[in-house]
Formats: C-alpha cells, sequence, structure tokens
C-alpha cells in the first residue's frame, strides 16, 4: 500500500523494569527533584481545564511552578468533564467483595482488549485509592451510606463495586473539586487563568516545546505564550464523527497541530461506541445524550422477538421478549463491556428487531427494578437521569422503558505518550484523553474520570519535575523565528479561512463529514467501506478551502470563525483515523472490522501481527511507528464474557 | 412549526442593542431551544448575514454555559437549562423574545453572550477546601453523616449558569453563593475555614456589581437545579456567626 510508509519501531517507552507493583516507586525515586525555591522560575503551560488540566494546573502550582493556563470555555468550571455522569473507579475493597489493585489492573488491561500498556495501567490502578481521598478531603460529595461511609456501586465489565458516584453527576461534582482547587491557586497568583482562549499551534524551539499560539475568542487578538514545558489537557476527538456525546466546542486543534509539530498521534481508529445513548430524533439534531451506563445495573434491555412488532412495550408480554444480553452473555448479562454491549444492540436492529422511530433502538426497562426494590429507591439511584430523559423525549421512563442506541462517546486514542506521559516532542506533556496510553482498544466504565485525575494530580507533577530538573531552559526571545513562524502560520491560515468566501457553511461540511465517518468508520468497518472514505476526504477538504463560508471578521467574537478552524483540522485528522482503521486488519475493542470476527460474530483479535501500538508520525505520507506490547502479568485471551 | 423570533442583537459592548425580528418556518417540536437557534443561524449565513452568537457547550444541561432570557423568563418558561427546553413547550405561531442575561454584575460581550467570570472570582475569594495534594487522609477516617452528605450535594449540584442573577429584579448573586458556601459548610472537610469562606465569598460578590438580596425568590424559581431558598437563609446565617467571631 502506498499511502503511508513503515517508520523504525519505538524501542523505549521508559517504563522502568523490575516487579510492576514496584515500577511507579523507583521511577518517582529516579526522578530528579526541583528545589521549591527555583520552581517558581519556570512557568508551565497547561492547555484545557477538565479534569487532567485542572487537577494538574492546581497540583503544579501548588508545588510552586507559575503556570499559565489555557480553555475556550468562559469559565474553567464548563470544561467537559463535568458531564460525565456515572462514577470513578478504586480499588479500595471497601466492599471486600474481593477487590484489589491487582485486579483493577487485571480488568483494565483485559477490559481495553489488550492494546494498552502494562505498566501504565498497573500505575492507574496503584493511584486510584489516592484519587478518592484527595475528593474526599476537597469535599467533593459522593455518596454515602447511612452510616456516614462512602457508596459504591457496579460497572460493566467488572464483577465487583468498585465505582464511587455522587448521584448521576461525578464528572461533575469531580470537576467542581479540581476547579475549586484550581482558583484557589488562581487567587494566590500560582496559575494566571487565560478563559476564553484558544490554543491553535505549538511552539518548538531547538527540538523542544517551549509555548503555544493563542487566540483570544473576545477580542480576536492572536498571542504568542512562551514557557519550559507545555502540558496539553484537550481531551478528545469524538466530534469528527458531528453527532456524539461530546461537548460542541470539543475538538481536536490542539493535539493535531502538536502532531503536525512532530508529535506521534497513536491509535487514533480506536473509538468508543457508548451503548446507552438517547436515539436521535431527526436531521436537526446537534449532539447525543448519554444515559449513564450504571443504569445497566438494574435495567434490562430487550427488544421484542417479532420484529418491527407495532405494539407498546408494556403489551408485549415476557414470553415475547428478547433480553439478548442475558440470553448471550448470561454471566455478565446487561453489563458486559462498551463494545459489546453496542455491537450486540446494533446486530438486533440490523435483523430488524430494533425499537421506536426508523427501527434504531432498543428498550432499557426498569419494570422489573421497580417492583423489586421499589419507585422511591429507584428514583434515589437514577432519579436526576430519568428527569433528563424524560425532558429529552417527553416519554416517562417510570412508565415505559427507555429507548436507547450506541453513540459515538470517548476515544481511546490521541498523541503517543512515554511512561512519564511525554509526547515524542521533548517539554510536550499530554494527559487526560487527549493521549492514549491507559485504555488499549476499548475503555471500561468509570475508568475516564480516574485516569484523568490519576495523570492531573499524581502522575505529571512527579515526571514535569524530572524533565524541568534535567533540562536547561534558555530564554526564548519572543522574536525568535520559531517563535515567529509560527504565529505567522496561525494569522495566515485565520485569514485564508475568512478570505475564501464561499457558499456552504462551516457546519454543513462538518455533517458531510460525520455522516462519512459514521457509516464507514462507525460501529463496524470494513476495507471496502474504509477506502471509499479514504476516496471522498481529500474532495471533501478541497471543498472545503474553495467553498467555505465564514462570516464576519477575525477581531471579534466570531464563532463561525472558531468553528471553522476546528473543522479543518478534523478534516484532517478524519484522513489518518480511516488508514489507521484500513491497516489494523483485525478486530479489536471499539474497532470491529467485518472482516475479522467469529463464527458467531464476536471481535477476532489478532495477537500475532496486531499487538503493537500504532504511533503515526506526520508526514507527506504518514509514517507508521510500532510500539510492540508485552503483556507479563495478564495474558492475552479471547475476551469473553459469557 | 413557525415561530417568530425576535433576538437581542448587539455587537459589541459599546453598542446600544435592538430586539431583530426573525421568523423561522421549519422548526419541530423535538428541537431543543439551541437547535432552533442554530437552525436560524444556518439560514442567516445562506443569507449572507451575521449568525447570532450565543454560549453553549454540553447541550446535556450540565456545563451551565448556555443561557438566554425568552419571553422575561430566564432559561424560558420550563424549569431547566435552555439546551434541555423542547420546542414542544411552545405553541406554532408563538412570538417568542429573545435576551441575554441582564445584570451590571454580567456585562453583555455581543448578542446573547455575556461575561459571567464573577462567578469564578466569588470561587476564588473562598469556594474551596485548602487540601494539597498527595497527603489527603484515608476517604473512610472522616464520616459523614448521610443527612450533611445530601444537604452538601443538593447545593453543590449549581452548574453557575447564571439565571439566578439574570432572573432576580435586584441581579443578586446570592442564591450562587449561598450555594456553595452551603456545599462546603455543612461537610466536615469544610470547617476549619468556613468562617472566612463566607466573609470572603460575600466580600468579593459585592465588589462584583451585583445587587443585594431582598428575598423575592425568583432566583429559586429559575434555577435549573433546584437550589432552595433556605441556602440563602443559611448564607445570611452564616455570615451573621462569621462577622461575630472574625471581628
Amino acid at each position: 500500500m502506498s499511502d503511508y510508509t513503515v517508520g523504525e519501531p519505538i524501542a523505549d517507552t521508559r517504563a522502568p523494569d523490575g516487579p510492576i507493583e514496584d515500577r511507579w516507586d523507583s521511577r518517582r525515586f529516579g526522578a530528579k527533584l526541583v528545589n521549591p525555591a527555583n520552581r517558581r522560575r519556570h512557568r508551565i503551560i497547561v492547555v484545557g481545564t477538565g479534569l487532567a488540566g485542572a487537577s494538574a494546573g492546581a497540583t503544579l502550582a501548588e508545588q510552586g511552578y507559575h503556570v499559565v493556563q489555557f480553555c475556550f470555555q468562559d469559565s474553567p468550571r464548563r470544561a467537559h468533564s463535568v458531564a460525565a455522569q456515572g462514577g470513578i473507579n478504586a480499588a479500595k475493597n471497601y466492599r471486600n467483595d474481593g477487590d484489589s489493585v491487582y485486579r483493577l489492573f487485571y480488568d483494565t488491561v483485559k477490559g481495553g482488549d489488550f492494546r494498552s500498556r502494562e505498566s501504565n495501567v498497573y500505575r492507574l490502578a496503584q493511584v486510584s485509592t489516592q484519587i478518592i481521598d484527595q475528593a474526599v478531603a476537597q469535599g467533593v460529595p459522593f455518596a454515602r451510606e447511612y452510616g456516614g461511609l462512602l457508596d459504591t456501586r457496579s460497572f460493566g465489565g467488572v464483577q465487583v463495586q468498585r465505582t464511587f458516584y455522587a448521584r448521576g453527576q461525578t464528572g461533575q461534582q469531580l470537576l467542581l473539586g479540581a476547579y475549586q482547587a484550581l482558583a484557589r491557586q488562581i487567587d494566590a497568583g500560582g496559575v494566571e487563568m487565560h478563559p476564553r482562549t484558544e490554543m491553535l499551534d505549538l511552539i518548538v524551539s531547538d527540538g523542544k516545546a517551549r509555548g503555544i499560539v493563542a487566540r483570544d475568542l473576545v477580542t480576536g487578538e492572536v498571542t504568542t505564550h512562551l514557557a519550559d514545558a507545555v502540558v496539553l489537557a484537550t481531551g478528545g476527538y469524538g466530534n469528527v464523527f458531528y453527532l456524539s456525546t461530546n461537548a460542541k466546542g470539543s475538538n481536536t486543534t490542539a493535539i493535531w497541530r502538536a502532531h503536525k509539530r512532530g508529535a506521534y498521534f497513536a491509535n487514533p481508529c480506536f473509538t468508543q461506541i457508548h451503548p446507552t445513548c438517547i436515539p436521535r430524533s431527526g436531521e436537526h439534531q446537534s449532539k447525543l445524550t448519554l444515559m449513564s451506563e450504571s443504569l445497566r445495573n438494574d435495567g434490562r434491555i430487550w427488544v421484542p422477538k417479532q420484529p418491527r412488532d407495532p405494539r407498546p412495550p408494556q403489551d408485549i408480554p415476557e414470553e415475547e421478549r428478547d433480553y439478548y444480553l442475558e440470553r448471550m452473555y448470561p454471566s455478565f448479562g446487561n453489563l458486559v463491556p462498551r463494545d459489546i454491549a453496542s455491537r450486540a444492540a446494533k446486530n438486533v436492529c440490523d435483523a430488524g428487531f430494533g425499537v421506536g422511530p426508523g427501527g434504531l433502538g432498543v428498550y432499557l426497562d426498569f419494570a422489573d427494578a421497580i417492583e423489586r426494590m421499589g419507585r422511591p429507591a429507584v428514583e434515589a439511584k437514577y432519579g436526576n437521569l430519568f428527569d433528563m430523559y424524560e425532558r429529552i423525549t417527553a416519554e416517562n421512563p417510570y412508565e415505559v422503558p427507555m429507548r436507547i442506541y450506541p453513540a459515538i462517546h470517548y476515544t481511546m486514542g490521541g498523541l503517543w505518550v512515554d511512561y512519564d506521559l511525554q509526547s515524542t516532542v521533548p517539554g510536550l506533556f499530554v494527559i487526560g484523553e487527549a493521549n492514549f496510553s491507559d485504555h488499549g482498544a476499548n475503555r471500561l466504565g468509570a475508568s475516564a474520570l480516574m485516569q484523568g485525575l490519576a495523570d492531573g494530580y499524581f502522575v505529571l507533577p512527579a515526571t514535569l519535575n524530572d524533565y524541568i530538573a534535567r533540562g536547561s531552559f534558555p530564554a526564548l526571545d519572543p522574536a525568535d523565528p520559531d517563535v515567529a513562524q509560527a504565529e505567522t502560520a496561525v494569522r495566515d491560515r485565520l485569514e485564508r479561512l475568512l478570505s475564501v468566501r464561499g457558499t456552504r457553511s462551516v457546519d454543513s461540511f462538518h455533517r458531510e463529514l460525520g455522516h462519512l465517518m459514521w457509516d464507514h468508520c462507525g460501529m463496524s468497518r470494513s476495507a471496502e467501506g474504509l477506502r471509499k472514505a479514504l476516496d471522498r476526504i481529500p474532495e471533501l477538504r478541497a471543498e472545503f478551502w474553495r467553498d467555505v463560508r465564514v462570516p464576519g471578521t477575525g477581531a471579534e467574537l466570531n464563532q463561525e470563525l472558531e468553528k471553522a478552524g476546528r473543522v479543518a483540522d478534523f478534516l484532517e485528522l478524519a484522513e489518518l483515523l480511516l488508514l489507521d482503521a484500513l491497516v489494523r486488519e483485525e478486530s479489536c475493542g471499539g474497532h470491529f472490522r467485518e472482516e475479522h470476527q467469529t463464527e458467531d460474530g464476536e471481535a477476532q483479535r489478532d495477537d500475532e501481527r496486531f499487538s503493537y501500538v500504532s504511533a503515526w508520525e506526520y508526514g507527506e505520507k504518514p509514517v507508521l511507528h510500532q510500539e510492540i506490547l508485552n503483556f507479563e502479568h495478564v495474558h492475552p485471551t479471547q475476551r469473553s464474557y459469557t | 412549526m413557525k415561530l417568530t423570533l425576535r433576538v437581542w442583537r448587539q455587537s459589541g459592548p459599546d453598542d446600544d442593542g435592538r430586539l431583530v425580528e426573525y421568523p423561522v418556518d421549519d422548526a419541530s417540536p423535538d428541537m431543543s431551544f439551541l437547535e432552533l437557534l442554530d437552525v436560524l443561524n444556518q439560514h442567516l449565513i445562506e443569507d449572507g448575514a451575521q449568525p447570532i452568537a450565543f454560549d453553549h457547550d454540553c447541550r446535556e444541561g450540565i456545563c451551565g454555559s448556555c443561557g438566554v432570557v425568552i419571553n422575561g423568563r430566564a432559561h424560558g418558561p420550563e424549569r431547566t437549562t435552555t439546551c434541555q427546553l423542547h420546542l414542544r413547550s411552545f405553541r406554532d405561531g408563538d412570538v417568542l423574545d429573545v435576551e441575554p442575561w441582564r445584570a451590571k454584575g454580567f456585562p453583555v460581550i455581543k448578542d446573547l453572550v455575556v461575561d459571567r467570570s464573577a462567578f469564578d472570582r466569588i470561587i476564588e475569594a473562598g469556594g474551596y477546601v485548602t487540601a494539597p495534594t498527595g497527603s489527603a487522609p484515608e476517604a473512610h477516617a472522616t464520616p459523614v453523616p448521610k443527612p450533611d452528605a445530601d444537604l452538601a450535594f443538593d447545593n453543590a449540584t449549581c452548574i453557575g449558569c447564571g439565571a439566578c442573577v439574570a432572573a432576580c429584579p435586584n441581579g443578586s448573586a446570592m442564591l450562587f453563593t449561598s450555594a456553595k458556601v452551603a456545599h462546603l459548610n455543612s461537610l466536615p472537610q469544610g470547617q476549619p475555614e468556613r468562617a472566612q469562606r463566607v466573609l470572603d465569598m460575600v466580600e468579593t460578590m459585592d465588589a462584583a456589581d451585583f445587587g443585594g438580596c431582598t428575598n423575592t425568590g425568583e432566583c429559586v424559581a429559575s434555577c435549573p437545579k433546584g437550589i432552595p431558598l433556605t441556602s440563602i437563609a443559611n448564607l445570611n446565617r452564616e455570615f451573621m456567626k462569621a462577622s461575630r467571631s472574625r471581628r
């Protein structure tokens, strides 16, 4: 194939050797420290204020660094982590149900379909317990039992109750905790906060990340910001599909620009489809809303046994319902992992058993739970989710089953990072969803919040210290050609977007791209479909630059201009995503290749050929570097949840 | 369905601003109110006009970005966020006035977008627990009685959208401030900074050009998250107690 070339494999991930339980401790002990009095001389840029960014900014400032932080929202409190509903995992074993750090590690590696790094995942499980302690100390109001101790529940893909939650608003509460810690540092002068400001390029000088170019979204002013290291905590790129559960502003610009400046992009094709989303209602739809996975604890998923059964759900007797997850996966039932549940829903709908408008939906039924627990108990556990569902669909889920359908949710791919969370550009650290490292090909529920906070509160502060201690940072002149070149590139690009003055709106291009991606690179993928999309993307991109219409000027609040820059980047990322999906000739987690399935339609992994991370280097043609994955502790087996 | 929108257009802080009428013929009852603005904006762009600027992000009712005054009510006729307001709440042929939050503490930036950074400054003044990273005590070391945890939670659900300020005839930020004070001051973790927190937050709130509270209750009637009026009573009590102990 001539779409890409193959480069040197990645030999060193900087993970320490030795027993897996000791690696993080030995890494931290081996890390050089920076004298507290010297830390304030170092400026660190943090882009993004979600769980990863806010916790990192707060912690670095607390250590004494001078943090310069950015977010495109009007307040750091609005980052999209705020929308996570279900919970956060931690290996506390408060339930005495056999949980341990090792079991959380084991479940996560297996749940990720053996495409993540053992060392990183072990560390994640290890610090998970500290995250809960930290959040509780900050006043995060987790759910509690009457005895005053913390309550937990269970999530998909596991058989212990290790998920801590704050009603259906766990993400909001954890984010507020981190945001408040950040607010404290802003007030203390340790963090210089720039809200309504978007990073548009990375400044690399002497081979190191030394700053960013940003645009003030209110005044339109383009400025450069210099520092000794740059941390990207900018979230995932699921909005490449247009309709997704991401916030509307979520985009790929920061990581894509960094990729074009030399950071490798890893596993772009691993996108997670979430099984429990409210089905779309029409063409006007701007985004999709998730119903927490925790609903599958008590809700039962079914479809009528008769295709296109016209009866309302309550008139369909028990024996004429197919509880297909319980039938196919008896030991995990409705709590199978997300990729399995999503694909099963797609398959029953494709076979004509789907319910609701267009037949793209399955029932999530709480009738049994209400009978067993009583309505007040169901209300206490899921009340706000039920209200939200009713508000959106105008159906009362206490009386009729919810309708759900899978949707694009979380991206496991992102910038490649080593064990220290450093990208291939020295001084550029990437944390949270923006990196690729911990989830493999599939993310288990309640582990995204865990990773964001682990990276921000505990991992990055230790590894960044080491980078600063070992380096020398000669002052960079704002007039340096590397700085000026990046700034000019940003200005030129904005000017170019504004000067096309074509006929099609930015949204119309984004929708077309989204359709193309969902049809050919969504829940299932085939070489033929991927080829088709790969042929179309360059045409669409050319059309965009020839015919996009961006009204207004660059010297004002111009939301169409913001969107145009983001969609232009999605149009480039989409091509790499498709290529990655095409090259990975196996089915794995969120990536299901139709050519690679078992006789009964389950995903068929190919460990012989694909037990690696694909790390793409930007170039005329993308260059594929492979990081071979070794499994010393959790031995790859066919994932089975039956 | 057909709707007529009369939208506040203001090109910048120095512009006077005015209501401009836009008919929309292709609305659907299943659309959210923000999707209606999306549809209208697409028409405006096709016609070579300036689209309407408005804040929004998650569109799931939780980020607190969105918020406009519709026919005089913050977020519109239902008690929810604007992104979760659906057109089935309106009748075919309705005329809707759409305006930004109006309060001295929230200056208009453009069209329906206002500056709510004063809320961040109130939090920065004391809306946190000082808990340095990496040295937190074991989570189960301090049990929290469930009623206290629930009270803290009910107040912690505030999304900082600013509807309370927009709805208040005085443009007061008491409900927002009181929610954070009630959240943190009802937990054992919040005790050491309890008095200083409320004094500093109230001082910052007063300095940010918000009006005083006269217990009108409009804030509560428009709060999409149901923060109760008792939180304001609690704030007054906390403030009195703190003033006595600290001054």
